[in-house]
């Protein structure tokens, strides 16, 4: 019966919860840049990639 | 492997460098670990790189890089304390932050480099880049590392920040998110009570969704509340001011129509009458917001507030009476500092010159690339480049006095331009309120006699639906798409005002240096004897070694001789023995032999016989005077098909900093009935533009040094002209790439079409009025039909305007 007062108030907490973690988003300047993320992402692999590869690769990018 | 000459240049002449992507001249190229770069600069970066184990940076992009420039004694004021604090975005004994803008920024290689800082010093142990800001955003211990190794660190990888007196002044600046939050209350808000709502859309007479019908209801209301004082408060504020200025805006239609709707509702919950109009509340004020947002297209790494001190350096060398050097803030300058100013160095105030001899660039100021030679005494402006070698000079008056900066101080730069003009939508909603407010109050009138409550009902069902959502979408999303149609092809306007004001312009101002013509090319002729194949060659090698503009501009214009077999001179051997440039004069040297002046009249010892303007190289080569090179204004391409077709609808004048010695060609180049006028100064240009306006024209202005910058800002439309976008334009209201220039009437006429798009889709907003009108006056407004005709009509409408911007941006 009122179990409907409790699934409506559950639904209601968790948008509640996604809604701040918005706000807290926005605050901490997420959505300032929207570009430099995206390309800092593909990054993560090459770092560790360059360190695996010794210098000495010239041959991969001559002219 | 066998040496093919002709095969082998072939290849050497396509080549690249490969941490610049510039072109390798052939006798310069250094091979470094089996890579060519065209320069020792280069080079030195890729070393950096490579001991560092950084060289993915080549792998991102090609040639990403740029050749570091000579920085030495430019950033000494890095070591003062109290200049330094002042640019720091934070700072704490082992932790500081610091916010540099790098114009460089281009390419994810770039990104990379930059976020690996921490790589190359010790001390630095976070670095972000903001790509679209080009700014960098460094993180380091104070006690290991100073900012001034980190910014020779910076322009020693090719990426030399960008300091100026702007950073002094404003430190960190504060990002405006209110819009964001809105938004973000106004969609949760919506989401939420379109979700609650459902029930009441379907009506189904269930026992369990009549139990809970008041629990929903209730929920609804609380969840509108955000919604309604929150995202919606801006358009109170604005409904408010407008009719406290008089001056009936969109917004008074706007907010009456969601304060009427929120009474309502609730007024029909409390009394159980029905669920009320929250969803479409909501939505309106969610889909509005959003129009907000979509129109906002910020190009941030563009600034259009731009005055002199973006330009000027924070700090100066100033020598001492006990002939000390010191590194003192601009504004501490004062009348009679002594002041030293190096190589590529801006001169901050005026004053005059001690040094014997000195070259001043004044292309900032007036688009004129060619120096100026200024000798002991003269006095020097505000605002030139010195070029060569250290000059010395004394200061006239501090910076808020000079010649340029005082321009500033007129009027023209207090004023807040958004509250110049009246936009389309404002002057459409002149009628539509009074009109809105007679309907409403003529349905209430004839329903009062027949039932009272209907009465109540038709009056706020006229309100509501009348509420003009779609007619306030519009033009936010038409200008939004422009600006972005716009913004590809590289004209970038401040913000969507400018679209109108460009579609209202019926007067056109150009200037003339830097902004018709071009500083980058000069179309150069030589008068004389016939130079031989030799002769060119030699010149050719001596030029490379000078740094002089017109040095630059004619070693790239001389072609490379190709020699015959039996020539006297082995092109191998060509070196360069004696070198000597002598500022304000010219260069001399000594060559295979040959003795080669090349240089202004006086240095080459021959008299000009008629005094014409003109900016000219002579050449002289062992002792025999062969003729001279002339460096006329080359006009951007396009110019002559441009203002042909300006001139058919637009009044085109011409103003000039610059004496009469281009009219002729002008005259011819223009059409007939251009205005043209000369030696105007900074003041008389805003004057000028001030006149047309009292006149009752509407004019646009195109200009691009800072002695523009008042008329800019006094004209209806400024459009700031700039070869590089992201270092040079004075405050404006759009900026053009110059390479565009030519697309100008284009963008004039998108302008037109797009208001013609907005007055279009008026129409049909106001058909949506009708039709929602008829629903409400005659009392059949039901929530369901509320819910999908305001929604419908927002989709239509915003999907009409795109469709049409965009169509009409494909039309040449």
């Amino acid at each position: 019966m009122s179990v409907i007062y409790l699934l409506i108030s559950i639904s209601i907490i968790v948008a509640i919860g996604f809604f701040i973690a918005f706000i807290r988003a926005v605050k901490t300047g997420q959505y300032d840049d929207d570009y430099t993320p995206s390309v800092r992402m593909l990054f993560d692999d090459e770092l560790i990639q360059s360190k695996a590869k010794k210098p000495k690769t010239k041959s991969s990018t001559t002219l | 492997m066998t040496f093919v000459p002709g095969k082998m240049s072939k290849v050497m002449d396509t080549q690249n460098c490969f941490h610049c992507g510039l072109d390798i001249i052939k006798e310069e190229e250094i091979i470094f670990d089996a890579r060519n770069f065209c320069c020792n600069g280069c080079k030195t970066v890729y070393e950096i790189f490579s001991l560092n184990d950084l060289t993915c940076y080549y792998d991102f992009e090609k040639s990403p890089g740029a050749t570091p420039q000579d920085i030495n004694g430019k950033y000494d004021f890095l070591d003062n304390e109290s200049i330094v604090s002042k640019i720091l975005e934070f700072q704490e004994n082992s932790t500081a932050i610091i916010s540099l803008n790098i114009p460089h920024i281009h390419c994810s290689s770039c990104i990379w480099i930059l976020e690996n800082l921490q790589r190359l010093q010790k001390g630095i142990s976070t670095s972000q880049v903001n790509f679209p800001e080009k700014r960098v955003r460094i993180t380091f211990n104070p006690e290991v590392v100073s900012i001034k190794t980190i910014v020779y660190l910076l322009s020693s990888i090719g990426y030399e920040p960008y300091i100026s007196l702007e950073n002094y002044e404003t430190g960190t600046n504060n990002v405006d998110r209110s819009l964001t939050y809105k938004l973000g209350v106004a969609f949760f808000c919506f989401g939420n009570i379109m979700l609650l709502s459902f029930p009441e859309y379907f009506e189904v007479k269930e026992f369990w969704l009549d139990q809970y019908r008041g629990f929903f209801r209730w929920l609804i209301f609380a969840l509108s509340l955000p919604s309604f004082f929150y995202s919606a408060s801006g358009y109170y504020v604005s409904a408010y001011k407008s009719i406290k200025t008089k001056m009936l805006n969109i917004d008074i239609p706007i907010a009456l129509g969601i304060v009427v709707m929120f009474v309502r509702s609730t007024f029909d919950i409390v009394m159980d009458y029905g669920s009320g109009f929250f969803d479409s509340l909501t939505g309106l004020i969610f889909f509005m917001l959003l129009g907000k947002m979509f129109q906002i297209k910020t190009y941030s790494f563009l600034s259009f507030e731009r005055d002199f001190k973006s330009y000027f350096p924070i700090a100066i060398t100033k020598i001492n009476s006990d002939l000390s050097e010191e590194s003192v803030a601009i504004y501490e300058v004062e009348k009679g500092d002594r002041l030293l100013i190096r190589n590529q160095e801006l001169i901050p105030v005026d004053g005059i010159l001690i040094s014997e001899k000195a070259e001043i660039d004044y292309s900032f100021v007036t688009g004129e690339a060619i120096p100026i030679t200024k000798k002991s005494g003269d006095k020097v402006f505000a605002g030139g480049k010195q070029i060569g070698k250290v000059i010395e000079m004394e200061v006239l008056h501090s910076v808020s006095q000079s010649y340029l900066t005082q321009l500033w101080s007129n009027d023209v730069f207090q004023k807040n331009v958004e509250q110049k003009h009246k936009t389309i939508t404002d002057s459409i909603s002149r009628y539509f309120t009074p009109i809105l407010l007679l309907i409403a109050f003529a349905g209430f009138g004839y329903w009062i006699f027949i039932d009272a409550n209907t009465a109540f009902n038709v009056f706020t069902a006229v309100l509501i639906v009348a509420c003009p959502c779609a007619l306030a979408l519009t033009a936010p999303f038409t200008f939004g798409n422009v600006l972005r149609i716009l913004g590809k092809q590289k004209f970038y306007l401040k913000n969507a005002l400018v679209i109108e004001q460009l579609a209202k312009v019926d007067t056109i101002v150009f200037d003339k240096t830097g902004t018709i013509t071009t500083n980058k090319k000069s179309n150069i002729s030589y008068e004389g004897d016939t130079l031989s194949d030799e002769n060119l060659l030699l010149i050719k090698n001596v030029l490379r070694a000078s740094n002089h503009p017109l040095s630059r501009m004619l070693y790239d214009y001389l072609p490379i001789p190709i020699l015959q077999n039996k020539s006297a001179i082995d092109t191998k051997k060509l070196k360069v023995d004696a070198f000597e440039e002598i500022t304000g004069k010219g260069i001399q040297a000594q060559i295979f032999g040959y003795q080669i002046q090349i240089g202004s009249a006086a240095f080459v010892d021959k008299i000009e016989e008629n005094n014409i303007q003109q900016t000219s190289v002579h050449i002289k080569i062992n002792d025999v005077y062969y003729g001279k090179f002339i460096f006329n204004n080359q006009y951007r391409e396009g110019l002559e098909e441009l203002f042909k077709n300006l001139s058919s609808k637009y009044q085109i004048k011409v103003l000039s900093g610059d004496n009469e010695g281009e009219r002729a060609t002008l005259e011819q180049l223009l059409p007939k009935g251009t205005e043209l006028i000369f030696n105007q100064k900074p003041e008389q240009k805003l004057e000028f533009i001030k006149n047309l306006q009292d006149k009752g024209k509407n004019v646009m202005m195109v200009g691009d040094g800072l002695n523009d910058a008042g008329a800019l800002a006094q004209s209806n439309v400024g459009i700031s002209i700039s070869e590089n976008v992201n270092v040079f334009s004075p405050a404006c209201d759009a900026i053009l790439d110059a390479s565009e220039f030519q697309k100008l009437n284009y963008f004039l006429k998108l302008s037109k079409n797009s208001i013609t798009t907005i007055k279009m889709s008026f129409a049909l907003s106001l058909l949506y009025n009708v039709v929602g009108l008829s629903f409400a006056i005659t009392g059949n407004l039901l929530p369901l039909v509320a819910a999908i005709i305001m929604p419908l009509s927002t989709i239509t409408i915003v999907s009409f305007v795109t469709v049409m911007s965009s169509y009409y941006a494909n039309i040449k």
